[in-house]
C-alpha cells in the first residue's frame, strides 16, 4: 500500500526527524493562506501515488503568496503524467505547500528488505535526489549498505559506517546515526516494504532535513494496523482496481484489448504472456484468487468486461480447490447483471470441469470453449477479429 | 527415489481443524498421505477423521512419532506455527499460507539457520511425490510417477505445467511450489542441488516468475548440474513496479524482469520453453535428444 508525502512525513517527525514546515491545501486559496508563514519562498509539492513528479511540473516554487495561489491553481484538479502514472496519469486533489529549505548537499537514505539475504538493508548514498535505480544500476560503488541482523536488531555501529561514508560534517556525524535509527524504528513498527528519503538534504545551517518521503506500507501486514485504514487515498486508485480490491481480487488494468480471468497469480502471467505471444496486448491482470466464491467469480468477470477497451475474453481456469463448476454459476450469474458484448473464451480443467462445460453450454451464453491453453489462445485471437 | 517427501513420511497438521486445514487433510489422506497428527491449540484429545489432535506440536512429536509438518494457520499466526514445528525438529515444513507479514518472515529465517528444518514456503501450494505422498493443496490426479522433477514458484501454473508433463507420458519424481512471497525457506538453488543428487530424478522442470534474482541464482547452479534443465519463466508481459498477485512478483526498475531472467538461464545451458503452452512438449524434446 501507497501513502502520501504528507502522510509520510507526518509520521516521520513523529518519530523525531526533521522534515520542512508545511501544510496540505485542497484549493489555491488555502496555499495562499499557509504560503505566509513558511518565509518569503516556498515548494508546492502535488500529493500522487508516483514519482517523477518534479520533472512532469507536479513541483513548483512561488516568491510570493499570489504566486502560491497561481502555482497551486497550476496542479490542483489536474491529472499529472509522469514516467510512472498510465498515460492518462493520476488526480492531483492536495498539494503539500512547505518552506524552501536552503540546499547544501543532497543525500539518499532508504530501508528495504534484501530478498537474497532475508533481512533489511539500510542503504546510503552520496548521490541524492536523482533516481536511485538508476544510481544502483550505473555507479553501484556510490550506494553504501548496512545490513540488520534481526536476531541482534539495530545498533549505532552499523550506521556509523554510513554516517562517514556520506562525508557529513563533524556538525552531522552525531546526529545522523540517530535519524538512521529512527528511520529503522518507523521501517519495522509501521511493517514498511520500503522507506525512503530521498533527498536527505544538509541545509546551508548544518541540520539533517527530510526534504520528500516515500513510505510503501506491506499489504500482508495491513490486518495489525487498523489506522492505515484511513491513510488510503481511493482518489489515486483506478475505479476498478479497487472494486476489485474490495473483494480481494488482484486485478490490474493494463494497456491492451483481451481480457482475461485467472485462477492464480502465475497461471495468470502467463495467460497474458500467451496472449502476447498470439500478437496481442493484454487488458489486464486478473487473479481471482484460491478458494473464491461464485460471488466473488461474477464480481471478477464483472469487472473484466467492463473495461471498456476488451474487445475479447479469456477464462483460464485450472481447477483445484476453486471447482470448475462455481466458475460456470459465477459467469452465468454475471450474465444476468450485465451484458456480454464482446466474445468470451473459457477454457477450463482440473476439479469438476465437466459439470463446469455442461452448465455453460446449457446455460445458452455465447461462449467459446476451448480445450488447452493454445486452442484458448487461438479462439480468442478469431474471435477478437470477428 | 524422490525429495523431501516420500512413503516414509508421517505427517503433521497445523491448522487441521480449520475450512482449509480440514478440506485439504482430507484430500492428502485420500491420496494415501500418511496424516499421523493434527496441532490446534484448544481442541487438543480431540480427533479429526480418526487424527488424533494435539495442542502443541511438541506433543504430537512425542506421541506419534510424525517428522514432517504442513500448515494452514491463518496469516496472523502462521509464522508462529512455523517456529513451533521447527523448534519440534520437524522438516520438512511446508507452510500453505498466504498473507504472512514481510517482518514475520525476517524473524523466521533468521531462527532457521543453522537449524536441520527445511521450510517450504509460505505462500505455496506444497510439495507432491507422485504415487507415494502428497502434503499440500495440489490436485493430486493431474500428477503420474516417474523421473523429471518440477520446481515453480506458483501454484496454478505448477499444476498446469504437471498436466502438460502427464499428458505427454512423462511422469514427475517430485513436484515443488516454493511460494509466490518474497522471503521463503527453500529457493530453486537448494532444490536444484536435492534433484542433482537424487537418482531417481533424470531431469528437471523450472518454472520462474518476475521479481527478485532467484532464477538468474539458479542459472549459477545449472551452469554446473548434470541434469538437463527445462525452464519457464512468466510475466514477459507484466508492467513494471506493479504486484502481479503474488508479493514477490513485482518489477523494480533495475531487475526482476522476465527478459533477464531467461536469458541467464539459457546462457546457463537451459532450455527455454517459448510459450506457457508448450512446457510439456519442451521436455518430451529434450528427454528424447537424451536417449
Amino acid at each position: 500500500m501507497k501513502i502520501h508525502e504528507c502522510q509520510a512525513k507526518e509520521i516521520l517527525a513523529s518519530y523525531g526527524i526533521m522534515v520542512p514546515k508545511g501544510g496540505v491545501a485542497t484549493t489555491p486559496a488555502e496555499a495562499k493562506e499557509i504560503a505566509p508563514s513558511l518565509g518569503e519562498r516556498v515548494v508546492i509539492k502535488a500529493q500522487v501515488y508516483a514519482g517523477g513528479r518534479g520533472k512532469a511540473g507536479g513541483i513548483r516554487t512561488a516568491s510570493s503568496p499570489d504566486e502560491a495561489e497561481r502555482q497551486a491553481s497550476q496542479i490542483i484538479g489536474k491529472r499529472l503524467v509522469t514516467h510512472q502514472t498510465s498515460l492518462e496519469g493520476v488526480p492531483v486533489d492536495k498539494v503539500l505547500v512547505e518552506e524552501a529549505a536552503t540546499i547544501k548537499r543532497e543525500l539518499y537514505l532508504g530501508i528495504i528488505i534484501d530478498s537474497a539475504r532475508g533481512i533489511p538493508v539500510i542503504m546510503a548514498s552520496e548521490a541524492g535526489g536523482m533516481d536511485i535505480e538508476e544510481v544502483a544500476a550505473k555507479t553501484p560503488e556510490k550506494i553504501i549498505k548496512a545490513y540488520v541482523d534481526p536476531m541482534t536488531g539495530f545498533h549505532p555501529f552499523l550506521v556509523r559506517r554510513l554516517a562517514y561514508g556520506l562525508n557529513l560534517e563533524p556538525e552531522q556525524i552525531m546526529p545522523a546515526p540517530q535519524l538512521i535509527g529512527n528511520l529503522y524504528r518507523v521501517f519495522q513498527e509501521k511493517d514498511c516494504s520500503l522507506v525512503e528519503i530521498n533527498p536527505l538534504v544538509v541545509t546551508s545551517d548544518g541540520r539533517l532535513l527530510a526534504l520528500d518521503a516515500k513510505l510503501n506500507i506491506d499489504d500482508n501486514a495491513l490486518f495489525r494496523h487498523p489506522g492505515y485504514a484511513e491513510l488510503r487515498d481511493p482518489g489515486q486508485e483506478d475505479a476498478l482496481e479497487l472494486e476489485a480490491s474490495q473483494y480481494n481480487i488482484f486485478y490490474i488494468k493494463l494497456v491492451g484489448d483481451v481480457g482475461c480471468m485467472v485462477n492464480g497469480a502465475g497461471l495468470a502471467m502467463a495467460t497474458m504472456d500467451i496472449i502476447k505471444l498470439m500478437g496481442a496486448e493484454p487488458a489486464n491482470f486478473l487473479d481471482v484468487g484460491g478458494g473464491a466464491s461464485e460471488e466473488k467469480v461474477t464480481r471478477a468477470f464483472t469487472i473484466m468486461l467492463s473495461d471498456p477497451k476488451v474487445k475479447a475474453a479469456l477464462v483460464n481456469i485450472f481447477g483445484g480447490i476453486l471447482r470448475c463448476d462455481i466458475v460456470a454459476r459465477g459467469m452465468i450469474e454475471a450474465a444476468k447483471q450485465m451484458d456480454i458484448r464482446v466474445p468470451v473464451v473459457v477454457r477450463m480443467r482440473g476439479t469438476n470441469v465437466e459439470e463446469g462445460m455442461r452448465l455453460l453450454t446449457e446455460s445458452g451464453l455465447p461462449m467459446i470453449l476451448a480445450k488447452d491453453l493454445t486452442d484458448a489462445a487461438e479462439k480468442v485471437m478469431a474471435a477478437k477479429k470477428n | 527415489m524422490s525429495i523431501l517427501v516420500d512413503e516414509n513420511t508421517r505427517l503433521l497438521v497445523q491448522g487441521i481443524t480449520g475450512s482449509e486445514g480440514s478440506f485439504h487433510t482430507r484430500r492428502c489422506i485420500e491420496y494415501g498421505t500418511n496424516v499421523v497428527a493434527g496441532v490446534t491449540p484448544g481442541k487438543g484429545g480431540s480427533s479429526f477423521d480418526g487424527v488424533p489432535v494435539f495442542n502443541s506440536v511438541e506433543q504430537a512429536v512425542k506421541e506419534t512419532g510424525a517428522n514432517a509438518s504442513v500448515i494452514f494457520v491463518p496469516p496472523p499466526f502462521a509464522a508462529d506455527a512455523i517456529l513451533e514445528a521447527a523448534d519440534a525438529g520437524l522438516s520438512p515444513v511446508v507452510c500453505i499460507t498466504d498473507g504472512i507479514p514481510t517482518l514475520d518472515m525476517v524473524t523466521v529465517l533468521g531462527y532457521l539457520k543453522g537449524k536441520t528444518t527445511r521450510l517450504i514456503g509460505p505462500n505455496c501450494p506444497g510439495v507432491i511425490s507422485p504415487g507415494k505422498c502428497k502434503v499440500g493443496i495440489m490436485p493430486g490426479d493431474v500428477h503420474m510417477p516417474g523421473e523429471v522433477g518440477v520446481v515453480s514458484r506458483s501454484g496454478t501454473l505448477t499444476y498446469e505445467t504437471v498436466a502438460q508433463l502427464t499428458e505427454q507420458g512423462i511422469g514427475q519424481s517430485t513436484c515443488i511450489g516454493i511460494g509466490g512471497d518474497p522471503l521463503i525457506g527453500t529457493t530453486f538453488t537448494d532444490l536444484l542441488r536435492l534433484f542433482e543428487e537424487d537418482a531417481n530424478t533424470k531431469m528437471v522442470v523450472l518454472v520462474g516468475e518476475i521479481g527478485g534474482v532467484a532464477e538468474q541464482d539458479a542459472a549459477e547452479l545449472i551452469k554446473e548440474m548434470t541434469k538437463p534443465v527445462v525452464a519457464f519463466v512468466c510475466g514477459a508481459t507484466a508492467p513494471p513496479g506493479r504486484r502481479m498477485g503474488h508479493a514477490g512478483a513485482i518489477i523494480t526498475e533495475s531487475s526482476g524482469a522476465a527478459r533477464e531472467k531467461i536469458a541467464a538461464l539459457s546462457a546457463a545451458g537451459a532450455t527455454i520453453a517459448p510459450s506457457p503452452a508448450e512446457i510439456g512438449a519442451t521436455a518430451k524434446r529434450v528427454l528424447e535428444s537424451m536417449a
